[in-house]
């Protein structure tokens, strides 16, 4: 037997063991999410129980070296262990900003001292981090940020605003984007810094979107004084002072990756447009859906999203070979959002006016319109769409400058 | 299996787009135009191809051929499509050799699959008989005659038919226009007596005819795969081919967008090279990614005949449908970007754009196989 075959078969047996009956049901989706943190209350005792379980393993962050609470595990190891908890439905026992984030950001750009403090409470899902970027008139033009951050000697002088700041109202941290050199170039003076958001001077306040709901906050810094050293030797900066836009860019090509992987439910594990138009409109004497035109689209649309789940496994698979992927996580993040936005379209039509319904019992309390609402922002977010063609202009392409 | 290519195929894709810079670019395919080359290619670059095994690339060894498989096939379809390479590669080495190697008889075998690794041998698959693509449309008649059968009717759009040595026919030995059952495949000399092979100037300048049968006589040892029950041969050679237009088309599309993105970093208006527009930039960028999921399709596709020939008809539709619509978008913005010169018949835009679109409507268009996956999902 090979190794990874006993890993997988230790995996399967140490699953079935381990993971609570209540956590195997598959369930996706906002209300089933385990975010953890200080303020976070447990939805059931098997939810923590799973949560705490995976820890000790280290599976909650499978791919961290397990000095900094991770598992330790190879790239095959990780994508076995995922097979098997998808093989008993198991639900994902943490997400978080700090797992898909902050994580990857300190292990490329953190020292040790940082790793150390910082890492391991993610991975036992004590601290949930928050993530301060766009600025009011910093969105697109993120480098253009003004949030101010001044050298006091033993700490730091925070002033300022953020916006879109993803559950910063349940957050305990945030990491923060700040300039801290006013004089020099737009990309040169931003530090990339830790904040408690428990310090004096940081408040939140919930942005209520189209949909209805608060994913997001405007984050305020009125002289929020925060140390220099969070810890003997665990700096505030992540990375050198003044150099914090490297971090950035580097993150937001995980966040792009992330927010373009949505668009490939089309022929995923979630069901496809066709089937549940089917569902909504019923099929003619050929078999085929009771709108041609609505028929001719969905088809388009699902030709679409299988190529494009076919083109991130590409992708996957050109960058295990070592030819990186670089600025084409612009197209994922590009294409994806744009495709999830379609799918989202064509679910509202077939759905028609039930499909409406804002707060019914039937509807679920308007599932799917306030889903379709959502996608708008999944090309907004993370960089816009445009954002994104240009960088693909630019990098790739090398088109020149306007 | 990872969605990339081996060390060995992405050695033939180095040499073979050497060779074909070198010996077939477009201005090749423009001389057999103007001349008005009644073959339609090159025999003697034909036998050159052959020479390097491109003929028999899906061939098997044990007949003499370099048994490279539909992804190096694919990989040689892609180069000719970045230089309109016209030869017969489509019908005689994807079509043809796909319905020997997996349809045929050993005596079939034995007797033409060396000749096609030869290069001695050319084919043509012959099966629409309307405008529009419709396998199950066939109408053409084998009629049982005495031990054998005679063949009525007549096909069109038919690769390479005129120069073709053999002709495979889809025919109707039972039932009617419209049903499954009842097709099945000959294979038929092109000089046999009844047999009239026109070729058919089409756009793209390549090869097409149409072909009547009258009262042509066939044996039961022409038959390739089963009698009345030809169809699943059928729509294997097609997944093949449509595989393989896949494949051209995606070389083709690449081809048009690398013109175009150069002409956009040299060309001057305003004063300004006219790549820094924001206009044109974000349409080069969105036709970037459509032609990254066209590469990632076609290979996809290429991949699933070798691995389970059976299954690949779906993927092979995908590919077909998705390497159209983007090969045809990418003509498109090929020739509005260049603007006036884009038009002209000296610049080679032009010549993409009908093959292209010659291309993409053999063997089914985008709407064909997207109505294709829609039924096979269920909808």
């Amino acid at each position: 037997m090979s190794d990874l075959e006993a890993f997988r078969t230790q995996a399967r047996a140490w699953l079935e063991e381990n993971c609570p009956k209540e956590m195997r049901d598959g369930a996706v989706g906002e209300e089933f999410v385990c975010w953890g943190g200080r303020n976070w209350t447990f939805k059931s005792e098997a939810q923590k129980t799973w949560l705490d379980r995976m820890a000790s393993k280290g599976w909650t962050v499978p791919a961290w070296p397990v000095e900094y609470g991770g598992g330790g595990l190879s790239r095959e190891e990780v994508k076995v262990l995922k097979e098997e908890m998808r093989r008993i439905k198991a639900r994902s026992p943490l997400e978080s900003f700090g797992i898909w984030m902050l994580g990857p950001a300190l292990l490329k750009y953190g020292t040790h001292e940082q790793k150390a403090h910082f890492l391991p409470p993610i991975a036992r899902g004590e601290i949930r981090w928050c993530q301060g970027y766009s600025e009011p008139n910093a969105g697109s033009d993120l480098a253009s940020l003004q949030c101010k951050c001044e050298d006091k000697g033993d700490h730091w002088l925070v002033n300022g605003q953020k916006i879109w700041t993803s559950y910063a109202d349940e957050a305990d941290w945030i990491f923060v984007l700040v300039r801290t050199d006013p004089k020099a170039a737009k990309h040169d003076g931003i530090s990339f810094i830790l904040i408690d958001m428990a310090t004096k001077g940081v408040s939140t306040k919930p942005i209520k979107l189209i949909s209805g709901k608060s994913p997001f906050c405007e984050t305020f810094f009125d002289d929020v004084e925060t140390p220099k050293e969070h810890a003997p030797g665990v700096n505030a900066v992540v990375g050198a002072l003044n150099r914090g836009w490297d971090v950035a860019k580097y993150l937001l090509t995980h966040e792009r990756e992330m927010i373009g992987g949505g668009g490939s439910g089309a022929m995923g594990g979630a069901r496809g447009i066709g089937e549940i138009a089917v569902d909504c409109l019923g099929v003619d004497e050929t078999g085929r859906l009771r709108d041609a035109i609505l028929r001719a689209r969905v088809a388009e649309t699902e030709v679409d999203g299988w190529a494009f789940l076919l083109t991130m496994e590409r992708l996957k698979d050109e960058a295990k070979a070592g030819q990186g992927m670089g600025a084409k996580s612009s197209m994922l993040k590009y294409y994806g959002t744009e495709l999830n936005k379609r799918r989202y379209e064509l679910f509202m039509d077939a759905a028609g006016s039930e499909g409406l319904e804002w707060d019914s019992e039937r509807s679920e309390d308007g599932k799917l319109v306030k889903g379709w609402l959502r996608t708008k922002a999944n090309s907004i977010e993370g960089g816009t769409s445009e954002v994104q063609l240009n960088i693909i202009s630019k990098r790739i392409l090398e088109l020149p400058d306007a | 299996m990872p969605l990339i290519l081996n060390e060995e195929q992405e050695m033939l894709k180095e040499s073979a787009r050497g060779f074909l810079e070198e010996k077939a670019p477009v201005a090749a395919l423009r001389k057999l135009r103007d001349e008005k080359s009644e073959d339609g290619f090159s025999r003697e670059l034909w036998k050159e191809m052959a020479d390097m095994g491109w003929a028999g690339i899906l061939v098997d060894e044990s007949h003499g051929g370099a048994g490279f498989g539909f992804v190096g096939a694919g990989v040689l379809a892609e180069e000719m499509g970045r230089t309109l390479a016209a030869s017969p590669f489509l019908s005689t080495s994807v079509l043809a050799a796909t319905a020997l190697n997996k349809f045929a008889g050993d005596a079939h075998k034995q007797e033409y699959l060396p000749k096609i690794a030869t290069g001695d041998v050319i084919m043509a698959l012959a099966v629409d008989e309307g405008r529009k693509h419709g396998p199950k449309e066939t109408a053409l008649t084998a009629e049982k005659s005495g031990n054998g059968f005679r063949l009525n009717g007549a096909k069109t759009f038919v690769a390479d038919g005129h120069v073709a040595d053999k002709i495979i026919v889809a025919a109707r030995t039972a039932g009617a226009a419209g049903e499954e059952a009842g097709l099945s495949l000959f294979m038929i000399d092109r000089k046999a007596k009844g047999v009239t092979a026109d070729r058919v100037n089409l756009a793209d300048s390549r090869n097409a005819a149409s072909i009547r049968f009258e009262n042509v006589e066939a044996t039961g040892e022409d038959v390739i795969g089963e009698i009345d029950s030809g169809y699943a041969a059928l729509e294997g050679v097609l997944a093949a081919g449509r595989a393989g237009l896949a494949a051209e088309m995606s070389g083709s599309a690449q081809h048009v967008f690398d013109m175009t993105t150069g002409y956009l970093k040299e060309r001057k208006q305003f004063g300004k090279v006219i790549g820094s527009f924001q206009a044109l930039q974000h349409r080069a960028a969105h036709l970037y990614c459509e032609i990254e999921l066209v590469k990632s399709v076609v290979l996809k596709a290429l991949q699933d005949l070798d691995n389970a020939f059976g299954m690949a008809g779906v993927t092979c539709s995908l590919a077909k449908a998705k390497a159209g619509e983007v090969a045809k978008l990418a003509s498109r913005e090929a020739v509005q970007m260049h603007g006036g010169i884009g038009m002209t018949d000296e610049f080679d835009v032009g010549l993409f754009m009908k093959r292209i679109r010659v291309a993409q409507e053999m063997f089914g268009d985008g709407a064909y196989h997207a109505d294709r996956i829609a039924r096979l999902r269920g909808y």
